[in-house]
C-alpha cells in the first residue's frame, strides 16, 4: 500500500509532565493534501516533526510506502514556518543545496532550479540574494528547496503563518496549483481555520491535553479551486462558511469541555 | 482630498486618497563629523599648550615635530632600522601568530562546538589561561622558548587563540535548529552539515573572534616587545624612552594607535563583505 501510515503513535517528551501527542493514527494516501488543524499546544509540530524523523516516536510507527521512518531523509521534503534558508547562498543555489549535498552536476542543478523557481513563479530571481526577499518570496524558496528534491511527500508546519493575510491567501492558491501539477501528497499543519478548510482533501481536527485527533472530515474546497474555481467564490459560499463554523464549534466545544473539566 | 462613499448594508465605506508623503527631515549631524571634529580640537589644543610654552618639549613635543619626527625615522630610521623596518618586524610578527591561531582554533572551537567530550577537555584548559596576562606568563615562554622569535610570536598566538576558540564554538552551538533540520531533510550527512551549515553559519561568530583576537594580539605584542627584541614598534617605543627621546615614544605611540584602529576597520568592512546578511531583517 504507498501510502504515508501514522500508526498509534504517542509521544511524551522527557522531563515534561503529560503526553505530548495520544495514540494518533492517520494515513496521508496519494494525491492527498492532509492539513492537521488545531490550537496551539496540541501536537501538531510534534506530529509532523516525527514524521520528518526528526523526533522518534515513545510508541507506534511510522511508514512511508511501507518503509519504516528512522530519521530525516530527503524522500520527505519539509517546509518551515521560519523558511530555514541559507544566506550565504543565492535563491538558486539554496533550491539546488539538497542536490549538491547528492552529488548532482551544478549544471543539472541549474537546469532543475531553474524548473521549479519557474513553479513558485521565481522564474528570474534565481540570483538573488535570499535576504533581500520579502516573507512571501522567501516561503517560495522554500517550497522550491524541498521540491527541488523530488519527495514523495510534502511536509508544511505553519508555512504561511507569519505572512499577512493578502499573500496567504496567494499562497494558498499557489500551493494548490503546485499539488495538482507535481501530484504529490501534502501533509500541512495550521491553526488558521479558513486555511484549513480550503486547502484540505482530509481535515484532521487536533485538541491538545493530550494531543490527540478529535475528528476527521473529508472535503473538496481545495481539489475545486485546483480545477479552477476562483477562490473567492469558494470561499464566500455557503456551504464553505457551513463547514468552517462548524469547525470553529468544534475547537471551540472541545476548549469549553476541557476548561469545565479543570473546574470540575 | 477627494473621497468616494460606497454602502453595503448598513455598513459606509470611505475610501479616501492617500495623503502626501512629506519629505523626510535632514538627519542629525553624522558622528563621523563630529569625532573628526573631536580629533581637530585635540591636536589644536596640543598645538597650543605647547605654542604657549607651559610645557617643555621634552615633556610633551609639538605635533609639527612629532611630523618631522615621523620623516626622520621613515628615511633615515632610529636605533639601527627605519620605521618601515620595525613595523615590518611587528608586522610579521602579528600575521604569524594570527595565521596560525586562525588553523588551530577554528578546528578547536568547532570541535567544542559540537563534542561534548572535547568540550569537556579543551573549555577548562581555554578558560584557565585566558583571564592571566599574557606579560604574567611571558618569563615562563621565555624560559622555555628562549628571547627570539619563536617566544614572541607564540606569545601573540596565545592571546589570540582564545577569543576565536570561544568565539566559533559559541556560533557552532548558536546555529539555528531549524536549519540544521532542513538540511538533514535534504539528505545531508553528519560531515555534509558541518561544511555546508554549521561553519558557514558560524563565520560572523569567527570574523568577530578574529577581529577581537586581534585587538588583544596587537596590544600583547607591543607589550612583548618591550622585553625582549632588537626591532619592532615596542622596541622602538621603550628604547627611546630610556633615552628621553619623547618625540619618537609619541610617534611611536601614535603609529600603533593608528595601526590598531585601521586593523578594526579593515576586519569590520571585511565582516560587512563577507557575511552581508547579518543585521539584515530575517
Ligand atoms: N522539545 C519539547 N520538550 C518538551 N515538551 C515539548 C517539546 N516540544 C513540544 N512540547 C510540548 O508538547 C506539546 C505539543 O507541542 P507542539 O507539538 O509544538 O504543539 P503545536 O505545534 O500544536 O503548537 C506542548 O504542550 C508543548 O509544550
Ligand atoms: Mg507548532
Amino acid at each position: 500500500m504507498s501510502s504515508l501510515i501514522v500508526d498509534r503513535v504517542s509521544v511524551r517528551y522527557p522531563g515534561a509532565q503529560g503526553t505530548a501527542l495520544s495514540d494518533v493514527s492517520l494515513t496521508v494516501p496519494p494525491e492527498s493534501l492532509v492539513v492537521a488543524l488545531g490550537p496551539s499546544g496540541c501536537g501538531k509540530t510534534t506530529l509532523l516533526n516525527l514524521i520528518a524523523g526528526f523526533i522518534k516516536p515513545t510508541s507506534g510507527t511510522i511508514t512511508l510506502d511501507a518503509e519504516p521512518v528512522t530519521g530525516p531523509g530527503a524522500e520527505r521534503g519539509v517546509v518551515f514556518q521560519d523558511d530555514a534558508l541559507l544566506p550565504w547562498l543565492n535563491v538558486g543555489d539554496n533550491v539546488a543545496f539538497g542536490l549538491r549535498l547528492r552529488g548532482v552536476r551544478q549544471r543539472e542543478r541549474e537546469a532543475r532550479a531553474r524548473e521549479v523557481l519557474q513553479l513558485v513563479d521565481l522564474a528570474d530571481h534565481a540570483g538573488h540574494k535570499v535576504w533581500q526577499l520579502s516573507g512571501g518570496m522567501r516561503q517560495r524558496v522554500g517550497l522550491a528547496r524541498a521540491l527541488a528534491a523530488n519527495p514523495q511527500v510534502l511536509l508544511m508546519d505553519e508555512p504561511f503563518g507569519a505572512l499577512d493575510a493578502f499573500i496567504r491567501e496567494q499562497m494558498q492558491a499557489l500551493l494548490l496549483r503546485i499539488w495538482r501539477e507535481t501530484g504529490k501528497r501534502v501533509f500541512l499543519i495550521t491553526h488558521d481555520i479558513e486555511e484549513a478548510v480550503f486547502l484540505a482533501t482530509d481535515l484532521v481536527l487536533m485538541s491538545p491535553g493530550p494531543g490527540r485527533i478529535v475528528e476527521r472530515l473529508q472535503l473538496d474546497f481545495g481539489r475545486r479551486h485546483a480545477a479552477g474555481e476562483p477562490v473567492r467564490s469558494i470561499k464566500a459560499e455557503p456551504d464553505f462558511i457551513a463547514v468552517r463554523e462548524h469547525v470553529l464549534a468544534r475547537v471551540f466545544a472541545h476548549r469549553t469541555n476541557r476548561a469545565e473539566g479543570a473546574i470540575a | 482630498m477627494n473621497s468616494a462613499e460606497l454602502t453595503l448594508g448598513k455598513h459606509v465605506f470611505i475610501t479616501a486618497e492617500a495623503a502626501q508623503p512629506t519629505p523626510p527631515e535632514a538627519g542629525p549631524r553624522s558622528a563621523l563629523r563630529i569625532s573628526l571634529l573631536t580629533l581637530a580640537g585635540v591636536l589644536l589644543l596640543w598645538w597650543g599648550v605647547c605654542a604657549s610654552g607651559l610645557i617643555a618639549p621634552l615633556f610633551l613635543p609639538p605635533p609639527q615635530a612629532i611630523v618631522a619626527k615621523l620623516w626622520l625615522t621613515a628615511t633615515r630610521g632610529y636605533m639601527d632600522a627605519t620605521l618601515w623596518q620595525h613595523l615590518g618586524a611587528s608586522a610579521f610578527r602579528i600575521v604569524t601568530a594570527l595565521v596560525a591561531a586562525v588553523l588551530f582554533a577554528v578546528p578547536v572551537g568547532i570541535a567544542i562546538g559540537l563534542s561534548r567530550t572535547a568540550r569537556g577537555v579543551l573549555d577548562p584548559l581555554i578558560e584557565f589561561y585566558r583571564p592571566i596576562p599574557p606579560l604574567a606568563y611571558l618569563p615562563l615562554i621565555v624560559i622555555w622558548f628562549g628571547i627570539g622569535e619563536l617566544s614572541k610570536v607564540l606569545l601573540i598566538y596565545l592571546a589570540i587563540f582564545a577569543p576565536i576558540a570561544i568565539a566559533t564554538a559559541t556560533g557552532v552551538r548558536n546555529v539555528d535548529p531549524t536549519r540544521l533540520r532542513a538540511a538533514q531533510s535534504l539528505g545531508a550527512s553528519r560531515w555534509q552539515l558541518i561544511r555546508h551549515v554549521i561553519v558557514p553559519s558560524a563565520q560572523p561568530d569567527i570574523l568577530t573572534g578574529v577581529r577581537i583576537g586581534l585587538g588583544t594580539g596587537w596590544s600583547t605584542l607591543v607589550a612583548a616587545e618591550l622585553v625582549a627584541a632588537t626591532r619592532g614598534l615596542g622596541f622602538m617605543v621603550q628604547s627611546a624612552a630610556q633615552f628621553l627621546v619623547t618625540d619618537v615614544v609619541v610617534l611611536g605611540i601614535i603609529v600603533i594607535a593608528v595601526i590598531a584602529f585601521t586593523l578594526e576597520l579593515g576586519l569590520r568592512a571585511l565582516q560587512r563583505r563577507l557575511v552581508p546578511w547579518q543585521g539584515q531583517s530575517r
